[in-house]
């Protein structure tokens, strides 16, 4: 049953799904040999609970710099869990509580002396549904840059806003209504704003957590492309619930179940030959 | 890209010892204000029970007094009517000189009889009509001490200030402390205090008539408003359908709840006395108008309580074929009780407290009868409150002190009655 | 103590309505209630409601009208007798006449005019009871024989029953409506008359008040004068002082407890807050009279300032105190309100909490909290015990907190308690105050209802 499910949607979603693995191939070629690529995040034995209830066990996984990393699972299978504790977005959940340790560039995120503000200034995230503040779609760009005294005149923020916004690829669209207010745009737009508000922080990390979910396919094109584009800049962690998805974008997957980091390695190599049968039942559709 | 970075990660490192700072203050500022709110609180809790639980006890002096036949019932007709008649006050006086002979001028007596509360010879009285034998004897009888001495004695009067500006003077203070010395003066539980109506004499005033014409009160307001606005909310919640009317009911409810309650007093004056001529403080006018205040109240409370049971369980009724009336009334009436209950709990001990409106349809009046219907003249706790606020002597003040603690009891049982059964009943979907 | 026997006999008489209709509606189907359309519940009450209800109707109305008709015809029988010393005092000898109709003695001059009007009274009271009774009686006779007749196996007697029952509920909330309307009409009406007395602008522009008019009308400034100009200042003074208390301590507790608080904290902090909510107004009053008010006066004697014992500082401050809690729910209920994406959003980039506070959620949620505000200052506005037990009597035209100053709903409550005439400018004036009241505190609360609204709409 699930299986026919499956490859219904494998037909339904061709268009898509052939368009971009072209330069994917590509990509996927480069991403083998470039394997040496500096470590930029490491994690070991993490393990995450909510009050009593453990949502990670012992996660070991190593983020590879200017890649995009893939976190594949079914729902609740602690996924979205593990990339917030890569900015410590856990620390605001009460009663969440993280054992293990979390480093940036070789440095522990969840030392003492580590400030979360400085980190999360490091490690931008982008959300699951858009969440563009009140205000202006200027004001959102700036907030980033504004609050953590980034620029000393308004020529230089003028700047930032707008080479966040063209890096976002939405500049074309807002250019003329800058001051009009964010919540006003379409959603793959509001979420290429969030991505736009992210970037203008200038952060070596990008977390995003089903950045697509919310949106229809031709704003999830954009996005996925959007994101092809900023690896070149920026380490990417996107969590996702569509395979095909991950398959398009990244470079490496990791397979998260029932709390548990199941599988981990290059993306061709996990959807082709996966060496744990949950991962070949979760991909094939078996589960999930 | 790498340098771009470290020196954005540098720009944001700078910032940050100001920006932590702020972020104390500002998380200070947040702690400061709670404190203060509950610095506030404490004050004026702890300002009621330092005034007012000294009220709560009453000075006794004990004279040794003489039943004289003479004064009681000269010509010896043992008739209970000529015993209830006498005056008892000369034998208070009696006593008084006997305990103190120097006291011989007119003014000095006064100033000694003043010691002991009017309300003595009501007690004397009532002794002899309980026990005619007495007459002619001479009984040690424990008297009230008058508002004045009962301060005095409880220490509320400082000795140290000028005679002038005290209540009680310096000849007044021999007296009792000779009283205290031979341990004729004794402090007992206040049971009057619980038992009487309002006194023009701080000692005899009690807070029982003010109960009476408060629970007479919200009796009438409780009979009207639980049933109108429970029916109300039904009407709004469950059977209308949102229109132009629905909508304005609405706007008119949430503002009934936003006007401030005098107006609702200026109503009743205007309506119910000056147009219907109902009686003036009288509980049943009070009932009503406090009713109306409470209305909105309940709505809002029953209103909430119907929109927390799910739409599965009258669409359940309704698949099997239950009248929309009778989808309200078997299931999601009685699912949603506890909380019209906590709701109409929390309306009345707001009526409870209130005053404003009441004054305006004549509850403020001086009541010293124990209210005994709808249409009796009674006051309120609360309105008795303000009236022994008015009163100048300490010993008033004590006593609106501890009216003021008997109030809040009754409202944090109240209260505490609907926490219990929000805890209890309060159903998780 | 009759109308209560009344109600509970109708009371009765309903219930056995009730089982009468019950038993012949089956009786009708010899006991096969599956025949009858409806439940045989429904045709007891069906029966019910037609025994009950036209004579509950009508028991309302005479208890609410007969007090005024009786009143009427005793001063109507008594105008041709009684000397003309009387005349136009109709309320004192109304009074007079009830209270020995009570039993109870009269001071002074129980005339024999008097006591027979009292008589005529007592006998006019004994008639309406047994008309009522009569009527009452009658009526659920009728009701009884024609809910009878009308019962058959056929008769959709749930359908009805609920038609009644929708139109009750439909006429409870209309009390609502009614009660506004009441309100408005009652406040216009005497206003009105009051504006027949003293000209409208000097009401609403008139520096100075003083409405103590004097008993003989040939004294000096008989009528009083009725410049509210001064009350107006009074109360946003007072207003003002309450809300520079409430609003800050209320909004920044509010926000530590949305935003900041831990779950053991929030449950210490918001009963206690909520304990500050429920204390009533009176108690609040004899806190400021008592407490804080002579506390301020040592304060300024010590420091060299004069302040009074009834200074607007000390009402104002201690209806800060009051409205707190209120500023503080109704500010909290809206910044929990504000989506937790927001503020994820913030921190995620790196903001710290008073930057997301300051700079996301508080400017989400402000239209909420200004309309918090204005709900508290129409309570400032409205509030009446504390002023009347704290604030001063006196109508002075200044912005010194250090002073005393009155109130419109101070000179409300003066005008109104104690021995009134009723026709005076000086009752009239406080339905007139009244009237600016609602009016100022209605607008308030509209546009603080609607703003509420549209924001929850938005978040929802």
């Amino acid at each position: 049953m699930g299986k026919q499910e499956t490859n219904v949607v494998d037909v339904r979603t061709p268009r898509v799904s052939i368009a971009i693995p072209q330069g994917e191939k590509g990509d996927n070629g480069q991403a083998g040999a470039a394997k040496e690529k500096p470590l930029k995040m490491r994690t070991q034995g993490v393990n995450v609970f909510y009050g009593d209830n453990q949502a990670l066990s012992e996660i070991d996984l190593d983020i590879r710099e200017n890649e995009v990393t893939a976190l594949i699972g079914p729902s609740g299978c602690g996924k979205s869990t593990y990339l917030r504790c890569l900015n410590r977005m856990n620390d605001t959940i009460e009663g969440c509580q993280v054992e293990g340790t979390v480093t940036l560039d070789g440095e522990n995120i969840y030392d003492r002396t580590v400030d979360v503000v400085h980190l999360r200034a490091r490690i931008g995230m982008v959300f699951q549904k858009p969440n563009p503040f009140p205000k202006s779609i200027y004001d959102n760009v700036a907030y980033g840059p504004r609050i953590h005294g980034l620029v000393s005149s308004q020529d230089a923020l003028n700047e930032i806003v707008m080479t966040s916004l063209t890096k976002a690829g939405l500049l074309d669209e807002v250019r003329n209504r800058l001051h009009e207010p964010g919540t006003g745009l379409s959603g793959g737009q509001q979420q290429r704003l969030c991505i736009a508000r992210a970037i203008a922080v200038n952060p070596e990390v990008i977390l995003m957590d089903e950045p697509c979910s919310a949106l229809d396919p031709i704003a999830t094109a954009r996005i996925e492309e959007l994101i092809d584009e900023l690896r070149k800049n920026y380490t990417i962690i996107i969590v996702t619930h569509n395979m095909q998805q991950a398959a398009r974008v990244s470079q490496r997957t990791a397979f998260f179940h029932l709390g548990v980091l199941v599988e981990f390695g290059d993306t061709e190599r996990v959807f082709t030959s996966p060496r744990d049968e949950r991962t070949q039942g979760y991909i094939t559709g078996r589960f999930g | 890209m790498t340098v771009s970075h470290m020196s954005t990660s540098k720009l944001t490192a700078a910032s940050l010892h100001r920006r932590h700072a702020v972020e104390k203050r500002f998380r200070a500022y947040g702690v400061v204000a709670i404190v203060t709110a509950l610095v506030f609180l404490i004050i004026l809790l702890s300002s009621m029970l330092s005034k007012g639980y000294s009220a709560f006890f009453q000075a006794q002096i004990r004279l040794p007094v003489f039943f004289s036949q003479d004064v009681i019932d000269p010509k010896r007709t043992n008739s209970s009517e000529i015993i209830a008649r006498a005056n008892y006050q000369i034998l208070v006086r009696n006593a008084l000189k006997a305990r103190f002979p120097d006291v011989k001028k007119r003014r000095e007596v006064k100033k000694l009889t003043m010691l002991i509360s009017r309300g003595a010879r009501r007690h004397l009285r009532a002794m002899v009509a309980h026990e005619p034998s007495l007459i002619g004897t001479t009984q040690e009888v424990w008297l009230l001490a008058s508002g004045d001495a009962d301060m005095f004695l409880k220490g509320a009067i400082p000795r140290d200030i000028p005679e002038k500006s005290r209540r009680i003077n310096d000849r007044q203070i021999a007296w009792l402390n000779a009283l205290e010395e031979d341990g004729a003066s004794r402090r007992r539980f206040n049971v009057n205090f619980f038992t009487a109506g309002d006194s023009r004499e701080a000692e005899q005033a009690g807070i029982w008539g003010a109960i009476v014409g408060s629970a007479l009160t919200l009796i009438v307001t409780l009979i009207l408003s639980f049933p109108v606005s429970v029916t109300a909310a039904v009407y709004l919640e469950e059977l209308s359908t949102k229109n132009w009317w629905t909508d304005f009911l609405e706007v008119n409810i949430n503002n009934m709840a936003a006007v401030p309650s005098i107006i609702y007093g200026l109503f009743g004056l205007a309506i119910f006395l000056n147009v219907m001529h109902l009686p003036r403080s009288a509980p049943v006018v009070g009932g009503i108008v406090l009713a109306l205040m409470t209305f909105p109240t309940i709505i809002i409370a029953t209103r909430a309580s119907l929109k927390a049971v799910p739409p599965s369980i009258r669409e359940a009724a309704r698949g099997l074929g239950a009248s929309p009336a009778q989808v309200v009334l078997h299931h999601v009436l009685p699912l949603a009780m506890p909380g019209i209950f906590t709701g109409t709990i929390i309306g009345m001990s707001r009526a409870l407290g209130e005053s404003a409106p009441l004054l305006m349809i004549g509850m403020v009046a001086f009541i010293v009868d124990i209210p005994q219907g709808l249409f009796d003249p009674a006051s309120v706790l609360p309105v008795q409150i303000y009236l022994w606020a008015d009163s100048p002597e300490r010993a008033f003040v004590e006593k609106t002190a501890a009216a003021t603690l008997v109030l809040m009891v009754f409202l944090v049982v109240m209260n505490a009655t609907a926490v219990v059964l929000r805890r209890k009943f309060e159903k998780r979907w | 103590m009759q109308f209560f026997v009344l109600a509970v006999t109708l009371v009765v008489l309903t219930g056995i309505g009730f089982f009468f209709g019950r038993s012949h509606a089956l009786s009708s189907v010899s006991g096969r209630a599956r025949n009858l359309h409806s439940l045989p519940d429904y045709y007891g009450w069906y029966l019910a409601l037609w025994c009950g209800l036209p004579s509950f109707g009508l028991f309302l109305l005479w208890v609410l009208a007969e007090p005024y008709l009786i009143d009427v015809l005793v001063i109507n029988q008594m105008s041709a007798v009684l000397p003309d010393k009387w005349a136009g005092s109709s309320d004192l000898i109304l009074n007079l006449v009830q209270s020995l109709a009570a039993g109870h003695t009269v001071p002074g001059e129980a005339t024999p005019a008097l006591q027979e009007a009292a008589d005529h009274y007592n006998a006019l009271k004994k008639t309406s009871f047994a008309g009522l009774a009569a009527a009452m009686a009658s009526l659920v006779a009728a009701g009884l024989a024609w809910g009878l007749r009308q019962i058959t196996p056929g008769l959709r007697a749930r359908n009805q029953v609920e038609k009644v029952l929708r139109w009750l509920l439909v006429a409870s909330a209309t009390i609502a409506v009614l009660t506004t309307i009441g309100i408005i009409l009652s406040l216009l009406f005497e206003t009105i008359r009051f504006f027949q007395l003293t000209p409208f602008w000097d009401f609403l522009f008139g520096l100075s008040w003083s409405p103590q008019t004097s008993i003989r009308t040939d004294q000096v400034g008989s009528s009083g004068e009725f410049g509210a100009i001064p009350l107006f200042t009074g109360t946003l003074l007072v207003t003002f002082i309450a809300m520079a208390v409430a609003v800050p301590i209320g909004l920044m507790s509010a926000i530590y407890m949305a935003d900041y608080a831990s779950p053991k904290i929030r449950n210490i902090a918001k009963p206690m807050l909520e304990v500050l909510a429920g204390i009533p107004t009176v108690v609040y009053g004899f806190f400021a009279a008592l407490t804080v008010g002579p506390f301020l006066r040592d304060v300024g004697m010590a420091t060299g300032l004069e302040v009074s014992s009834e200074s607007a500082l000390a009402a104002g401050g201690v209806m800060g105190i009051m409205i707190i809690p209120f500023i503080s729910s109704l500010s909290d209920d809206i910044i929990a309100a504000v989506p937790q994406s927001l503020r994820d959003g913030s921190l995620a980039l790196g903001a710290t909490r008073s930057e997301t506070v300051r700079s996301v959620v508080l400017p989400a949620a402000l239209p909420g909290v200004i309309s918090a505000c204005l709900l508290g200052v129409s309570r400032a506005i409205g509030e009446t015990m504390i002023v009347v037990m704290a604030a001063g009597l006196a109508a002075k035209l200044t912005a010194n907190p250090l002073e005393s100053v009155t109130t419109v709903t101070v000179q409300i409550v003066t005008l109104l308690v104690g021995d009134q005439e009723f026709d005076s400018a000086k009752t009239l004036a406080a339905f007139a105050l009244g009237l600016v009241l609602f009016a100022v505190t209605l607008v308030l609360n509209l546009v603080a209802l609607r703003v509420v609204q549209k924001f929850r709409e938005q978040y929802d």
